[in-house]
């Protein structure tokens, strides 16, 4: 087991599993089928991401540097918010970037149950956690691997 | 609610609810996304227009529309007339029954209450669905200095690296919010440090290097980081020219979409980098050398999503972004001629050329309307990303010379040269 701090862009806890993307998740190639073709598990459309694609992320926790791509990237996460097609938590190795904020921060505002996102959580935690393993993440940013 | 950055008393009364809640609502967004990135005040959005990245009713994407009727409803509407990207259907791009069907009663069956819901919150007029507003034509055109509240990751870089003004990667959203305020939070590439380069690129090859593919290398490299480019004026020289802003229209865009590249500079050709020269790149800056080996191996790792790799392509695509109005009068010229040489009349596999209503509309009124329409290419006002968007178009073997629609669809990259050697021959 073991603990990393980061920040919370958007507190809150939960319990899932890991899903670990290496390299920038693209947001709009990794969900765009999902949402377009009522895939219930999101599996990952992103044939650029060879850590993530065809695996389902839906309730996983999404741990990642940062995302890439389309503009769209922030209003796709949102809408995957609303469709209940998102991941359980999405944890940044690196500070999050303007269109993963943008999706974390009108989730936050515009639903009533937004999905936690913390950032900064450092090299290691990327480099330490697997696919599978579980987290748990706490209000104040604190994320426990095992 | 709780907050770090300086507001003016006039922005804490919109938080408060003062223009009612939708506004309220507008502003906290834009407040807890500036937080984020350690934004220390709101600044105003100074250029004339906007620009939107989300054009497509798509029924599956209600929760936006969703979002649109509320901010209209509560009379949240933008500040300043916006564009906004192209279409994504359009008659006369070849299609089939099937696929009529799916796209217009299935997938974009919200289009027209969503350009209803546009025209409502600020559109500028019909002919303003394209991602390069930012063309003569369109009109949507920054000042140096502006700070934009745009989304668009093409135009984005665009308006950043060869314009000159100040925008920020916005997601689809929050660029309308930014609009419907006026205002942007302070922070990344609308300040002067966050525009400074930490990566230095040196460009090594021995001929001029393929725009898309050249972007593409430097966008997985570095992400989200600001390149410093030199060495690239050698082959597209120093006067930023219709050719040359063509060519860094579709370079910038592979470095938005490979990677996250919001800006760019490119050594004595970009307006910063011309006027500011080496002191733009940051102390300890990462280096990346690129030969033509580099871009050769950057080319091969695309990946072949056909499922029959050896099958003869249905359909091509160029124009992601859309084009200018020189590279269609190139396009016309070049096709044309490779025709000719092959001693055939038509393109031998149906091919969609794509660009902006507006510069569709002048290219029309020039004789290179008629000699494009004489070899068989269709132009079209789409999105050719948004047409491919859909299962019937996944399984149809389709080509391009868009770094942008490969990364995002199952079509297969070609250079521009490549494409125009298996259009213009006799289909096997």
């Amino acid at each position: 087991m073991k603990q990393f701090k980061g920040r919370p862009v958007v507190a809150g806890k939960c319990t899932a599993n890991a899903l670990v993307s290496h390299g920038g998740f693209n947001t709009l190639a990794s969900f765009q089928n999902a949402l377009q073709f009522g895939d219930k598990q999101a599996k990952c459309g992103d044939q650029n991401n060879p850590d993530l694609y065809g695996k389902p992320m839906v309730g996983t926790a999404l741990c990642l540097p940062q995302t890439i791509g389309s503009t769209t990237g922030g209003m796709v996460l949102y809408c995957a918010k609303v469709m209940e097609r998102n991941p359980a938590c999405m944890l940044f190795s690196e500070h999050i970037d303007s269109l993963a904020a943008a999706g974390a921060v009108i989730g936050a505002v515009w639903t009533d149950n937004p999905m936690p996102v913390i950032d900064c959580l450092g090299e290691e935690f990327l480099n330490y956690v697997k696919d599978g393993m579980k987290i748990t993440i706490a209000e104040d940013g604190t994320v426990t691997v095992e | 609610m709780n907050y770090n950055m300086q507001l003016t008393p006039d922005e804490v009364e919109i938080l408060n609810g003062s223009k009612g809640e939708a506004m309220a609502k507008v502003m906290k967004t834009l407040v807890m996304y500036g937080d984020a990135f350690g934004a220390t005040k709101m600044v105003p959005v100074t250029s004339k227009m906007g620009h939107l990245v989300t054009s497509f009713g798509l029924k599956v994407m209600s929760p936006v529309y969703d979002l649109m009727d509320k901010l209209i409803d509560g009379g949240a509407l933008s500040a300043q007339k916006f564009s906004v990207d192209p279409k994504p259907v359009d008659p006369n791009v070849p299609s089939s029954f099937l696929k009529n069907i799916v796209f217009n009663k299935f997938m974009y069956s919200m289009q027209d209450n969503y350009d209803a819901q546009l025209r409502k919150l600020g559109l500028v007029d019909d002919k303003s669905y394209t991602c390069t507003c930012y063309m003569d034509e369109v009109g949507n055109i920054p000042n140096k200095g502006e700070v934009l509240s745009w989304a668009e990751s093409s135009a984005v870089v665009y308006a950043n690296s060869v314009l000159g003004a100040r925008c920020n990667r916005n997601s689809g959203i929050i660029e309308l919010f930014g609009s419907i305020v006026g205002k942007v939070p302070y922070f990344g590439l609308v300040t002067d440090e966050g525009r400074k380069a930490t990566w230095i690129i040196e460009v090594k090859t021995t001929k001029k290097p393929e725009a898309q593919v050249l972007g593409s290398a430097i966008g997985m490299k570095v992400m989200e980081d600001v390149p410093f480019v030199k060495g690239l004026d050698k082959w597209i020289g120093t006067t930023l020219d219709g050719d040359t802003k063509a060519y860094l229209k579709d370079f910038g865009a592979a470095t938005a979409s490979n990677g996250a590249v919001g800006l760019y500079h490119i050594e004595n050709l970009t307006p910063e980098a011309v006027e500011q020269g080496e002191s733009l790149i940051e102390e300890g800056a990462k280096v990346y050398v690129i030969d033509d080996a580099e871009l050769e191996r950057v080319k091969a790792s695309y990946p072949v999503m056909w499922k029959d790799k050896n099958a003869t392509p249905k359909l091509c695509f160029v124009g992601c972004p859309h084009l200018s109005h020189a590279q269609l009068v190139e396009w016309t010229d070049n096709v044309v001629a490779g025709l000719k040489k092959n001693g055939i009349k038509k393109v031998s596999i149906p091919t969609v050329f794509t660009a902006a209503p507006a510069v569709i509309e002048e290219f029309n009124k020039t004789p290179y309307a008629k000699k494009l329409k004489d070899t068989g290419v269709v132009l079209s006002y789409i999105c050719p990303l948004m047409y491919m968007n859909n299962p019937l178009a996944k399984k149809m073997p389709v080509i391009t010379n868009s770094n942008k629609l490969r990364t995002y669809t199952t079509s297969r990259y070609y250079t521009s040269a490549e494409i125009l050697d298996i259009i213009t021959k006799e289909a096997k």
